[in-house]
């Protein structure tokens, strides 16, 4: 139990799906499926990325080679400002792009293309162009040992920017349906995949193609004491945040997963904080000018009313992610 | 390790240095009269598409003055000019079938101009009325046109290179050939340099010491020429054969050497960097319009009194078309909140209702607004 490596989480898989047609799958297969999916409904699908070819190495895209051939699943040069000015180009050309950014820690060097390109790019030329099919795909998050680069949560710094939708599932049946909506969108969107998940989340997930809406947090546990907001790996944190304030204080938290970063969905967590009074936003990205604080102003001029206490972020330190003290710095059992 | 290459080894330390490698020559046609210094390198103009070339470059060269001294009136926020380089518009864009997709820097309207981008638009765009197909949202001079297979100008620089690439990449996807390069990744894209011999005040000595931007192409593995960029012909023939090359899938960069006269740009004064008499030199000695007349003078295809009457009406047409422009309302305010998304999420349209009530109650406040619609 104590290994030194053990995860800051335990895994709280979806339970709401019905349908009779499912399987076990972790998220690293989730993907897989998604990627399948879009390549075989759209021939003008293509898959890219450094290491991609032989399946990449968090394994997402094993196989898709094979399937589609060499010209629709391919490697790239080791440049991910290419990579993304490249997926641009595809995408403006009608070719659906599915650009992977090893890790999301390495997405900055295609910053300028995300940020002054990709976002921009329909609304600078009147709607004439767009680069709505494009999705980048980068791992995400934490992962135990990953310190500086290979552990960043960047989402913050894309939230700032008009134009573009970021998205980070909690498990598998999450991912799949929510990476199709954004291969899917008509918008340029960035894909967070919490990498600590692909093998450790493993839940029943539906066969075949499904979409899961962009814009939409969900409801995953309800509560009228306090509500509790995250995303990606630190909803399964707070899921057992919940249970520990049931069992030992007797509060009833509603827990949402907000999904997509931007645009986000205001209405359904502030009808929860006009319900509970109460507000508790946690994520693993720094605390200062992370999202919590747009969620944070933005709930309290929607709630001022209805606040009991004052909104609360629990996040990461505002310190770079050290290797060392990993476990002080991944809090949220507290 | 090269994959595409083989090599050898060798017992002897030796470090290649630059002046092992000569700097690659360039290629021209014509000399400063407009006479061919080779009879055979001649593309064979029809007189109407000869025509059609000179009637474009002066048309440039006449709009930017015209475009440039409204900047300077403070009836257009900004420009730039494309003195000196309107033969690396003109050559290149002849020799491109209309359906190839470009994408420009921002010194292309030369381009767009072959292409039958209208004069109106261009005024248009400048001065962000509602007719500009961009809906005014960028500065004067990023234009696009999609029917004209001409991506919209962004300011931040090369950006569009690796974009183009995509977009080669996706044409070769939709027209698959029997080609069976190793790389698959090579694309049918041709990359065009204006070696102008300035970025803004910065000397091309301070931007590189290899063997300018044509010494970089040998080592990605692509076919490169350098060219006399004011020679419309060499400009020309190198991109003839360049797309060619490139529709086998093989990448072609070509570098023409041409020389910035103007400023950079309204906001740029290049006398603070170079002096007078070099740009005096190479006005007097390399006119890259001048030297094209000369050519269809020599064909008997133009003259001084056909010069004087086209000039005279081009420059009428410039100036209609400038101001109807200038008359020209600017889209509603509200107009500012379209096309961030595919469609305005919710807080979008918050904010929009935001504004629209904000001008009700404090428009007179805004006098602007009488040049916007409703």
């Amino acid at each position: 139990e104590q290994n030194k490596f053990a995860s800051h989480f335990n895994f709280y898989p979806t339970k709401y799906l019905n349908e009779e047609n499912k399987e076990k799958i972790n998220l690293c297969q989730a993907i897989n499926q998604a990627l399948n999916i879009a390549l075989e409904e759209d021939p003008n699908s293509v898959c890219f990325g450094e290491d991609v070819a032989f399946g990449g190495v968090f394994r997402c895209s094993v196989g898709l080679q094979n399937k589609f051939g060499k010209e629709r699943v391919f490697n790239t040069p080791l440049c991910e400002q290419g990579i993304v000015g490249f997926g641009i180009g595809l995408a403006v050309t009608g070719s659906n792009a599915i650009a992977e950014i090893q890790f999301a820690d390495y997405i900055f060097p295609a910053f300028d293309q995300i940020v002054n390109e990709a976002a921009k790019y329909r609304y600078r030329s009147g709607n004439q162009f767009n680069c709505g099919k494009l999705t980048i795909r980068a791992t995400w998050g934490a992962v135990g040992h990953g310190a500086l680069y290979h552990s960043q949560s960047p989402e913050a710094y894309f939230s700032h920017t008009p134009g573009l939708k970021i998205v980070i599932p909690r498990g598998p049946s999450q991912a799949k349906g929510l990476l199709l909506s954004c291969i899917a969108d008509p918008d340029p969107c960035i894909f967070f995949e919490p990498k600590i998940l692909y093998r450790n989340a493993v839940e029943d997930v539906p066969v075949g193609k499904y979409i899961l809406p962009l814009g939409k947090a969900e409801i995953v546990r309800e509560g009228k004491d306090v509500t509790l907001v995250g995303w990606g790996t630190q909803l399964h944190v707070l899921m057992e945040t919940a249970d520990l304030a049931e069992k030992d204080l007797g509060i009833l938290c509603e827990v949402i997963d907000l999904q997509t970063i931007i645009p986000w969905d205001v209405e359904t967590v502030a009808e929860s904080v006009t319900k509970t009074g109460h507000l508790l936003i946690s994520h693993e990205a720094p605390k200062t000018c992370g999202f919590g604080a747009e969620m944070a102003a933005t709930i309290q001029k929607e709630c001022f009313l209805n606040l009991e206490a004052p909104i609360e972020r629990i996040c990461g330190w505002d310190t770079p992610f050290p290797h060392y003290s990993n476990s002080y710095y991944t809090k949220g059992r507290t | 390790y090269l994959g595409n290459k083989k090599v050898m080894f060798t017992e002897r330390l030796e470090f290649k240095t630059p002046k092992d490698c000569d700097a690659m020559p360039i290629y021209r046609c014509v000399d400063s009269n407009g006479n061919f210094l080779d009879e055979n390198e001649e593309p064979k103009f029809t007189k109407e598409f000869a025509q059609k070339i000179y009637m474009e470059m002066t048309k440039l060269n006449t709009m930017d003055k015209i475009l440039y001294e409204s900047q300077r009136q403070g009836r257009i926020s900004f420009y730039m000019t494309s003195y000196g380089e309107e033969a690396s518009h003109l050559g290149s864009a002849a020799a491109l079938e209309q359906r190839d997709l470009i994408y420009g820097q921002y010194r292309e309207t030369g381009v767009l101009l072959w292409r039958g981008f209208s004069l109106d638009q261009c005024m248009n765009q400048c001065y962000g009325n509602k007719l500009d197909p961009g809906k005014g949202k960028q500065m004067p001079v990023h234009y696009g046109d999609a029917e004209l297979n001409f991506v919209t100008i962004s300011s931040p620089l090369t950006t569009q290179l690796p974009q183009a690439v995509g977009s080669a990449y996706s044409f070769k996807l939709s027209n698959p050939t029997k080609s069976s390069d190793q790389q698959r990744i090579k694309c049918p894209v041709i990359f065009f340099c204006r070696n102008n011999g300035y970025a803004i005040s910065t000397p091309t000595s301070e931007q590189y010491s290899g063997d300018g931007i044509a010494g970089k192409g040998i080592g990605y593995g692509i076919h490169t020429i350098r060219v006399d960029g004011n020679d419309v012909f060499a400009v020309y023939n190198a991109t003839k054969a360049a797309r060619e090359l490139a529709l086998t899938n093989c990448p072609v960069l070509i570098e023409a050497m041409t020389y910035r006269l103007g400023h950079h740009s309204t906001s740029d004064d290049s006398s603070a960097y170079r002096s007078a008499d070099e740009v005096k030199e190479w006005t007097e000695l390399d006119l890259p319009i001048l030297r094209y007349r000369k050519f269809l003078e020599s064909k008997g295809w133009w003259n001084m009194e056909m010069d004087k009457q086209w000039l005279s009406k081009i420059k009428s047409e410039v100036l209609e078309s400038f101001n109807k422009a200038e008359k020209v309302k600017k889209l509603p305010p509200d107009e500012l909140f379209n096309d961030v998304y595919a469609e305005i999420p919710e807080a979008l349209k918050k904010q929009k209702t935001e504004l629209l009530n904000h001008l009700e109650k404090y428009g007179e406040k805004y006098p602007e607004l009488e040049n916007f619609e409703k």
